[in-house]
């Protein structure tokens, strides 16, 4: 891919803006990148590589909870107007909200399980998959349908050679969209009462502890979680809709 | 083949297209559909597809009562009848991948039909159609005659006795449309097919039909008709038979057009 040169150079830019602060600031709050590195290598196979996965497991966890129940139900409100006029002033409502907020009422009623964080994560990933698939299973041509239709297909024909293949790209573009937001929140969930995940590492490292590289170990775990599920997202995008990624129509 | 009868039909909050109407298609016949934007002719293909049902009256196709889409009716659509996301050859594959997630149920796909054969059918009009080259890209990267010989290729290959064409050709430029002219005029006399094509154009309608069927805006109530004894004549433009039947169905159509 064409693509990769530049964002190849683009991390070696950053790597260097990071190293010159390092050698600026001087101070142990700001290690080297290369410090930072040993230590993230060194305990990436033992303690922070457990976390990562307590964390990786958590996002993967909401990421299918939320497809599994906003896919469907963005296709059903996509489909039918009535039931759409109905929802779509409470989605309207819901939508906008910052679900962060709602941590301490989730951690109340699910306690302060694996659950809860879940179910926080589950709630930024569901209202942006659903708002999303419904729009995309909205717009799709009447005439398509209609096409379809005297083919032979009837709900379960339509729903399955059409709304279906058209809702993926509307799933990944969502996922891809609200990744950062969730691992966001993610770090937050991850700093109330557990011993498990990066938010833990990374506090526990920085402020109490005082070891500042593995600190910084931890944040790169966590961006590199972050960045590693929304090139997912977009390299899984490239392989299942390659409709979307060829040339546009050759000029008549 | 196909029996009209009486039949009102009106959207919501509107007056009716039609009232009263009846028309008869005979099998193996030719009927091109033409009329202004709005007279109710593509309203008029999507009743006979079983898309939308008259509010009075009744529509038979042979003999039997149509309450919904028929598996041995085939219906072409100017454009985005096409999926984006599958090939030129999956598109064409549709049909039969509808029939066979059905099964022979009589309401999806013909009743006993034995399961077809399905790629070499496939492969048969990707051939017939020209399009074997392209076969494996998306609707997206090809031309519109491309997309539409696509789309004809997909409802031949389910042996259809019924095609419904809602203008086909409208958006193509004029060699392509010539093309597929004599395309579709070769398939219909070769496989005896009942062909209803809707068009604005009183070229293509007389090139393409021996029957045609003139809709007005406003209320229609009695069909009205004419027979064109110059289908599929490549230049009848000098002759004043075809000059007089033309201006009777501009008159025809003059009236309404503003």
């Amino acid at each position: 891919m064409k693509k990769r040169l530049p964002i190849l150079w683009a991390t070696l830019g950053l790597l260097a803006v990071w190293q010159i602060c390092a050698m600026l600031v001087n101070r142990d709050i700001l290690p080297s990148p290369w410090t930072v590195l040993v230590a993230f290598f060194t305990d990436i196979t033992g303690e922070l590589g457990k976390h990562f996965l307590a964390s990786f497991w958590r996002v993967l966890a909401s990421l299918i909870l939320s497809i599994a129940l906003a896919a469907p139900a963005g296709l059903i409100l996509g489909q039918s107007k009535n039931l759409n006029r109905i929802f779509s002033p409470i989605i309207y409502l819901l939508f906008p909200i910052p679900k962060v907020v709602l941590v301490p009422i989730v951690m109340l009623f699910l306690g302060i399980n694996d659950l809860s964080k879940i179910v926080m994560i589950f709630l930024i990933l569901f209202f942006q998959i659903l708002v999303l698939v419904r729009d995309q299973a909205a717009s799709i041509r009447p005439e398509l349908v209609y096409s379809v239709r005297s083919l032979g297909a009837g709900r379960r024909g339509l729903f399955r050679f059409v709304y279906l293949p058209a809702s993926l790209p509307a799933i990944l573009t969502a996922v891809r969209q609200s990744i950062g937001t969730a691992v966001a929140v993610l770090y937050i969930v991850e700093l109330i009462a557990t011993t498990r995940g990066l938010g833990y590492y990374i506090y526990l490292y920085g402020t109490t502890l005082y070891d500042y590289p593995k600190m910084y170990a931890g944040v790169v775990a966590m961006s590199l979680l972050g960045l590693g599920l929304y090139f997912a997202a977009d390299w899984l995008h490239r392989v299942l809709c390659p409709w979307q990624f060829q040339g546009e129509k050759e000029p008549a | 083949m196909i029996s009209v009868e009486k039949i009102t039909f009106r959207y919501e909050k509107h007056l009716p297209l039609f009232q009263d109407f009846s028309w008869q298609v005979e099998r193996g016949h030719t009927w091109v559909i033409i009329g202004p934007s709005g007279c109710g002719k593509s309203t008029m293909l999507y009743l006979l597809a079983g898309l939308q049902r008259p509010e009075v009256g009744k529509i038979l196709i042979n003999g039997q009562p149509v309450t919904g889409p028929r598996p041995q009716t085939g219906l072409i659509l100017q454009d985005y009848g096409l999926l984006p996301w599958s090939t030129v050859r999956d598109n064409i594959q549709l049909g039969l991948n509808l029939r066979s997630f059905y099964g022979p149920d009589g309401k999806h796909a013909p009743a006993g039909a034995l399961p077809v054969k399905s790629q070499p059918a496939v492969e048969h009009w990707l051939q017939r159609l020209g399009i074997s080259a392209i076969a494996g890209k998306f609707p997206g990267q090809i031309s519109g005659g491309q997309r539409q010989r696509t789309a004809i290729a997909r409802t031949l290959v389910l042996e259809p006795d019924l095609l419904l064409m809602d203008e086909p050709f409208a958006s193509l430029d004029t060699p392509t449309r010539e093309d597929l002219h004599q395309l579709v005029r070769a398939i219909s006399t070769e496989r005896t097919l009942t062909t209803v094509l809707v068009t604005h154009t009183i070229d293509e309608a007389l090139f393409l039909g021996e029957m045609i069927l003139v809709l007005k805006n406003g209320i229609n109530q009695t069909p009205l008709i004419f027979e064109n004894p110059f289908t599929g004549q490549l230049t009848p433009h000098a002759s004043q038979d075809y000059q007089r039947l033309t201006g009777r169905i501009r008159e025809e159509l003059k009236g309404t057009l503003a």
